[in-house]
């Protein structure tokens, strides 16, 4: 193979790489895609790829590795049993499926799932979550790598209300941030074995948020949100870079925007980071951009937060001016993604609504009501966006 | 095959721990390499390969897959189920059959673990969905939670077809069949809301086994919520003549009998509705032998458990939401006098939904099958807290 082929041969392995969505609110953990062509009118007659029945409830969001897509359910007695789906994405068929029992506990919120914490994949490798703090870790093709039961081990870290926090891959470690009133740590588990490279006591107190990864200039951190602030962490060793101590929501999480950190805090807080050990310092805090229960989005030079009623806020990203405010159809639970300009939100009654950014006081272009309960986020990946209820799974785009 | 299936039960009959000893030779390794796993990821590496080994078995080898769950440890289960589902999707993919003879057999000897049974139930029944009513007679009383939970949801549905036929005779015979066998909450109070409406109420308190009398002292002070730590003279000695200084004066212990049909011990009755306070509640549970049990709590506020003076568990939360059996501690029952003490803390939050200060408590086997305190007579000294 000569230079110029190989080179070809990496741009197209990136570009479907690039198309992934491989953890909760995407390749970046911001929610926006990193692609702009997906589906802007969305109808049920002929913009619904396939749909498929689920074996149990969820929060989790699927995601999307090459042409797999990845679900977590839970379902029978107490929600004690745990699933990892994997269909093909071209016509969703199920390629197989492997089920585990819980060994932590499994009490929720009625309104929520065992099965809340999304998936997370580095191409090779998919690990998962679930409320009673049970992680599974298959290879895509279902293979049984490793399985912890965190709640088991560590059986006073649980709420009653139930978990949510999302795993994260970063340094070599699958990061589990397991907080609770009664137990609250942060463990870095040996993405192969499973095993725990360090954990970190924290502060206790109820905490739904998951890790954010922040990159910039070689430097990779973990975001860890809770009440209290947000410490930054290296994911290697566990270690503690850098606090911001002025307090956060336990609900929505950060986003990250390369060097740039929005905060759920005091509203909504950003900060900017120019190295591994240095201090962030504060660009900007706004009071109007405080988010409700979904996490930010952020594209473009533009953040997007939303209440819980339904009332989008667009913002300067740079300078946290309030851009405009657009009243959708509520309520939400499910965090706002964004492709391009459009940015896809659907609320709990399952009305999906996409919302063109770019007009002067933003604009729903298309509806879509998916007629069930909602609370997942969706995804986006290939040219289609991917939306999940209790019982069932959507491809809205090209089949 | 005849002679594997003898062989396979004269193992069995052995004893779970000779059930390795009955593998194929090329799966007794990996059997026991999966089974060794254990907390904080111990022997994950290694089962990671022996797990690969397994799940490219054939249909020949899950049944010495089930039989290998016998008496495994719940990490190790879930290593074998994933092994059992990767061989069976895959041989059905391939247009095999599984041995449903076999695991109809494998499915009927109670011996085997209940999670290893209901998988085998679950294999049957993708092969055979028609076989369910069949498979689940009998099957009312079956140590498998789940599969006991099926047999008697058939009950309630049939009851529930005599009901819309309004054959009342028939719908009561059949709830009250499902009742006694029922463990799931969910149907307990399905079917007890049905006989209530049928005229036939159930005392849930009684059926679900709720301690009701109890001797409550308190309020101690846990202001900033300090006090679930701190060491009140109840943790160290129970006299119930005592009187101690507690956060709004002398405090003493006090008779409460609960009639909340839940057996809600509420020590805002006793105490009054206050905040940031600490109290304590004990009760003797006598039992006619030493035996294993579980104590099931239930509650919104935090909460510490001793038995006969030994510190059980305890959680830390507040006002999150609560119900039945929401903690299961297993201890250890001497024969005669148990002495069991809840310390329960009520913290500072002053909307309406932060009022309860109260706990439910149950003795049962790990099936939820509740046991009751047995007469005095059996006593036997109680080692009181130190």
């Amino acid at each position: 193979m000569n230079l110029k082929l190989l080179s070809l041969f990496l741009i197209a392995a990136t570009a479907v790489h690039a198309a992934d969505w491989r953890q909760f609110r995407g390749p970046n953990g911001n929610g926006a895609a990193n692609e702009a062509q997906v589906p802007t009118v969305l109808n049920a007659s002929n913009s619904i790829a396939w749909k498929i029945n689920l074996p149990g409830k969820g929060l989790s969001s699927p995601i999307i590795v090459g042409d797999r897509v990845f679900v977590t359910c839970s379902s029978g007695l107490k929600e004690q049993r745990l699933h990892v789906i994997c269909y093909n994405a071209a016509d969703g068929t199920k390629l197989w499926e492997r089920q585990f029992w819980a060994t932590g506990r499994t009490m929720c919120h009625e309104k929520i799932a065992v099965a809340a914490p999304t998936p997370v994949s580095d191409g090779k490798y998919i690990a998962t979550i679930f409320s009673s703090n049970d992680i599974v870790c298959l290879d895509l093709d279902g293979n049984l790598i490793w399985f912890r039961g965190l709640g088991r081990d560590y059986p006073n870290a649980s709420n009653s209300l139930g978990m949510s926090s999302s795993l994260l891959i970063a340094g070599g470690v699958v990061v589990a941030q397991v907080e609770s009133q009664s137990e609250a740590f942060t463990v870095g588990l040996e993405l192969a074995t499973g095993l725990n490279r360090w954990k970190l006591e924290r502060a206790r107190g109820a905490n739904w948020t998951s890790p954010v990864l922040l990159q910039t200039k070689g430097a990779e951190l973990v975001a860890l949100q809770s009440s209290k602030g947000l410490a930054a962490i290296d994911p290697a060793t566990g270690r503690t870079v850098w606090n911001y101590t002025n307090s956060a929501s336990s609900t929505p999480s950060s986003t990250a925007d390369g060097a740039r950190l929005f905060i759920p805090s005091q509203g909504l807080t950003a900060l900017e980071f120019s190295g591994a050990d240095a201090e962030p310092k504060q660009l900007w805090r706004s009071g109007q951009l405080r988010p409700g229960t979904p996490s930010p989005a952020v594209l473009g030079g533009k953040i997007f937060t939303m209440n819980d009623g339904g009332v989008l806020t667009c913002g300067n990203a740079t300078t946290g001016d309030r851009l405009w405010q657009l009243r959708l159809k509520g309520p939400f639970s499910a965090s706002p993604v964004v492709a391009g300009q459009f940015l896809y939100c659907v609320n709990e009654k399952g009305l999906a609504q996409v919302v063109d950014t770019t007009r002067p006081e933003g604009e729903v272009v298309s509806e879509l009501d998916l007629g069930e309960m909602i609370l997942s986020t969706p995804s986006i990946a290939n040219g289609a966006i991917y939306f999940r209820s209790n019982g069932q799974l959507w491809k809205i785009g090209k089949s | 095959m005849l002679m594997k299936l003898f062989l396979r039960t004269l193992v069995l009959s052995c004893g779970v721990g000779l059930a390795l000893a009955g593998l194929p030779p090329e799966m007794a390794e990996p059997v026991r390499v999966l089974r060794a796993v254990g907390p904080e990821g111990q022997g994950n590496v290694a089962a990671s390969a022996a797990w690969k080994k397994l799940a490219a078995g054939n249909v020949s080898t899950l049944l010495p897959l089930l039989d290998a769950m016998d008496g495994a440890n719940d990490y190790a289960l879930n290593w074998l189920r994933a092994a059992v589902d990767s061989v069976a999707s895959r041989e059905l993919a391939a247009g095999r059959k599984l041995p449903q003879a076999e695991l109809n057999e494998f499915l009927r000897d109670m011996k085997h673990s209940p999670r290893a049974r209901r998988l085998a139930f679950e294999l049957v029944m993708r092969v055979d969905p028609a076989a369910t009513d069949q498979l689940l007679a009998g099957m009312l009383n079956d140590p498998s939670l789940e599969i006991r939970h099926d047999a008697v949801q058939k009950l309630i549905d049939q009851a529930d077809k005599e009901l819309a036929r309004t054959n009342k005779t028939a719908a009561v015979s059949l709830f009250q069949q499902a009742l006694g066998p029922a463990r799931d909450v969910q149907q307990i109070d399905g079917i007890a809301g049905k006989l209530a409406e049928l005229g036939q109420p159930v005392d849930l308190q009684k059926h679900f086994g709720f301690l009701a009398d109890w001797k409550v002292i308190g309020p101690f002070d846990n202001t900033g919520n300090k006090g679930f730590e701190t060491v009140y003279p109840p943790e160290l000695t129970i006299d119930l003549t005592a009187e101690y200084d507690g956060k709004l004066g002398k405090v003493r212990w006090q008779d409460y009998t609960t009639k909340h049909q839940y057996g809600m011990v509420d020590l805002n009755q006793p105490c009054g509705k206050l905040k940031e306070v600490a109290g304590y509640a004990t009760t003797d549970f006598y039992s006619d032998k030493a035996r294993a049990v579980e104590l099931r709590l239930g509650g919104k506020n935090s909460w510490r458990v001793w038995l006969n003076g030994r510190f059980v568990f305890a959680h830390d939360e507040y006002h999150t939401t609560a119900e039945i059996d929401q903690y299961r501690m297993p201890v250890q029952l001497q024969q005669g006098r148990n002495t069991i003490l809840v310390k329960v803390c009520q913290n500072g939050e002053v909307a309406d939904w932060t009022e309860e200060w109260e706990f439910q408590l149950r003795v049962t086997d790990s099936l939820g099958t509740p046991f009751a305190s047995v007469s005095k007579s059996t006593t036997a000294p109680a080692t009181n807290n130190k």
